[in-house]
């Protein structure tokens, strides 16, 4: 079991499966907030849903409405269950806060991938690799 | 290394202030961290951005709803502008829906104790800091003005972090907060003719694109007015991200001027009119006031629509903040420009009304609205002087 060490955003435990991507994501106008799903033409996760996922990519970017694209996520049942970034942007660091989302930072977010299970214990800074 | 707390702080964190107030200190102290703040520190105006429904949509709303459960201002708050003039919508084509919408936005922002203002230049009606005061603003246009024009001091805040620093009273001291962080980096010395707002947006285009998020120090432009110094700062903080600009002369912090300079030709300036100015463009729409027209501009503007009659087939909007409006009404301004046909829209603007679908192609004088013409709503697009859009829209 791999266990990587980084910094608290929002406070939280969550178990989950991988969504991984090298890409930054901007929530507002790249991730439909009614659905979960990335839209972004042309982005690694174009297509796919953060619905349920711990969702682990580099950082935000892009209008800081997407605070609000992440608060819309979780109100719809659809926001990831967690957000392991290299470093959090305000923007998504914000979004995670309203939405009360477990998140940390300073993580290596190459050394996941893609369908491996994880335990983010974002209280004490801690992801996982359990399988 | 950590971010120091208030007793009070700690309170509001704990949950001591009620609901509203931990999540905004929760905010606060996490932006703190992110951003390597050692302390919190007072700020004593905010102005907030994210009023539109047309942006905010229904879990915005909601957030803000929550929000106002119990949470009250401490300091003066005031509001960007919202999608629609919020009493007279109707005459402008604003459906019953949107409108029930933008009202419930309005109504949790008062609750919170929030002046609805509803306008981007909060520094013309009432929310003016000071020289090196420190404030939490959102808006990135009314950002720029604030640092570089009036050298107050302030991040670019977004919507719920400017509401948190409302709702708290204070701000992680990072970024444009620290003296360190507000040093010039690139000068750039204009040899081109600036002379009216459109002028000046297409000088803050090139700057801004130019500088990215560099410091710029200006040295060239002999003269500003107020109104030319909101529209620069609209466009330098739309095509470049600039919080902060020093213009020699102008503006009055203190800086060291860097070595390196930069020079701006007439080329560059008219390359970048050639850039907004689209070439087969059907003008339907004529729109002054981004950011919102001063009652200086207005009288203008109503002078030149003095017993004139726009054309048929064409809107003018002319948009600026409820107290200006009330002014232009008591000083007759308002009834000329409604005479000629034209809109005197106060709350809103032609960048967060929703007006997607409904003109093909806008005449304006600002450069930001431009781009939010463009990307936003797919318009076609022109920029002038502000006498030569009323010309065109009365020809």
């Amino acid at each position: 079991m791999s266990k990587f060490e980084g910094r608290k955003i929002y406070k939280g435990r969550a178990e989950g499966e991988a969504l991984v991507t090298s890409e930054d994501i901007s929530f507002y106008g790249g991730c439909e907030p009614d659905t979960g799903v990335i839209v972004e033409k042309g982005h690694e996760l174009e297509g796919k849903s953060v619905a349920g996922k711990i969702l682990v990519f580099p950082s935000g970017k892009g209008s800081t409405v997407g605070s609000y694209v992440l608060f819309a996520l979780k109100k719809a049942g659809l926001a990831p269950l967690a957000i392991v970034n290299k470093e959090t942007d305000p923007v998504v660091a914000v979004g995670s806060i309203i939405s009360e989302i477990p998140t940390i930072d300073h993580i290596d977010v190459s050394k996941i991938k893609t369908g491996q299970k994880l335990v983010v214990d974002a209280g004490l800074g801690v992801v996982s690799i359990v399988e | 290394m950590g971010l120091e707390l208030t007793k009070d702080d700690r309170d509001m964190l704990d949950g001591k202030h009620g609901k509203a107030a931990r999540k905004a200190m929760e905010i606060i102290t996490a932006l703190g961290e992110i951003y390597g703040a050692k302390r919190l520190i007072p700020v004593s105006s905010v102005q907030i951005a994210g009023v539109s429904y047309h942006n905010l949509g229904e879990a915005g709303l909601e957030y803000l709803s929550d929000m106002a459960e119990d949470g009250q201002v401490r300091v003066l708050t005031t509001l960007n502008p919202a999608g629609m003039d919020l009493t007279e919508w109707k005459k402008h084509g604003i459906s019953e829906s949107f409108a029930k919408n933008q009202e419930r936005v309005v109504e949790a922002f008062l609750k919170m104790g929030v002046i609805a203002t509803c306008t981007c230049t909060p520094y013309l009606i009432g929310n003016l800091p000071h020289y090196g005061e420190h404030i939490a603003w959102a808006e990135s246009s009314a950002v720029c003005f604030a640092n570089s024009v009036i050298g107050a001091m302030t991040n670019r805040e977004g919507g719920p972090s400017a509401l948190a620093s409302a709702l708290t009273g204070r701000t992680a001291e990072y970024g444009f907060h620290l003296q360190e962080n507000r040093v010039a980096q690139v000068r750039y010395n204009v040899e081109a003719r600036i002379e009216n707002t459109d002028d000046f947006g297409l000088l803050g285009q090139v700057i801004g694109a130019r500088t990215k998020k560099a410091i710029p120090y200006i040295t060239g432009v002999a003269n500003a007015t107020t109104e030319h110094l909101k529209s620069f700062c609209a466009s330098v903080a739309t095509y470049g991200g600039v919080a902060l600009f020093h213009m020699e002369g102008l503006t009055p912090n203190r800086t060291q001027v860097p070595d390196k300079t930069e020079v701006i030709i007439q080329d560059e300036l008219d390359a970048a009119r050639s850039e907004l100015d689209d070439t087969d463009i059907e003008i339907d729409f004529i729109s002054v006031g981004c950011p919102h027209a001063s009652i200086k501009e207005i009288a203008e503007i109503a002078e030149m629509l003095e017993s004139k009659k726009v054309a048929k087939e064409k809107t003018v909007w002319i948009t600026t903040a409820k107290p200006t409006k009330d002014l232009a009404v008591k000083m007759g301004y308002y009834d000329t420009i409604e005479k000629a046909g034209a809109f005197l829209v106060s709350d809103a603007c032609c960048a967060v009304a929703p007006l997607k679908g409904r003109f093909k192609g806008l005449l304006t004088d600002s450069a930001k609205a431009c781009f939010y013409a463009r990307g936003k709503n797919s318009f076609k697009t022109r920029i002038r002087t502000i006498e030569e859009c009323i010309k065109e829209a009365i020809a």
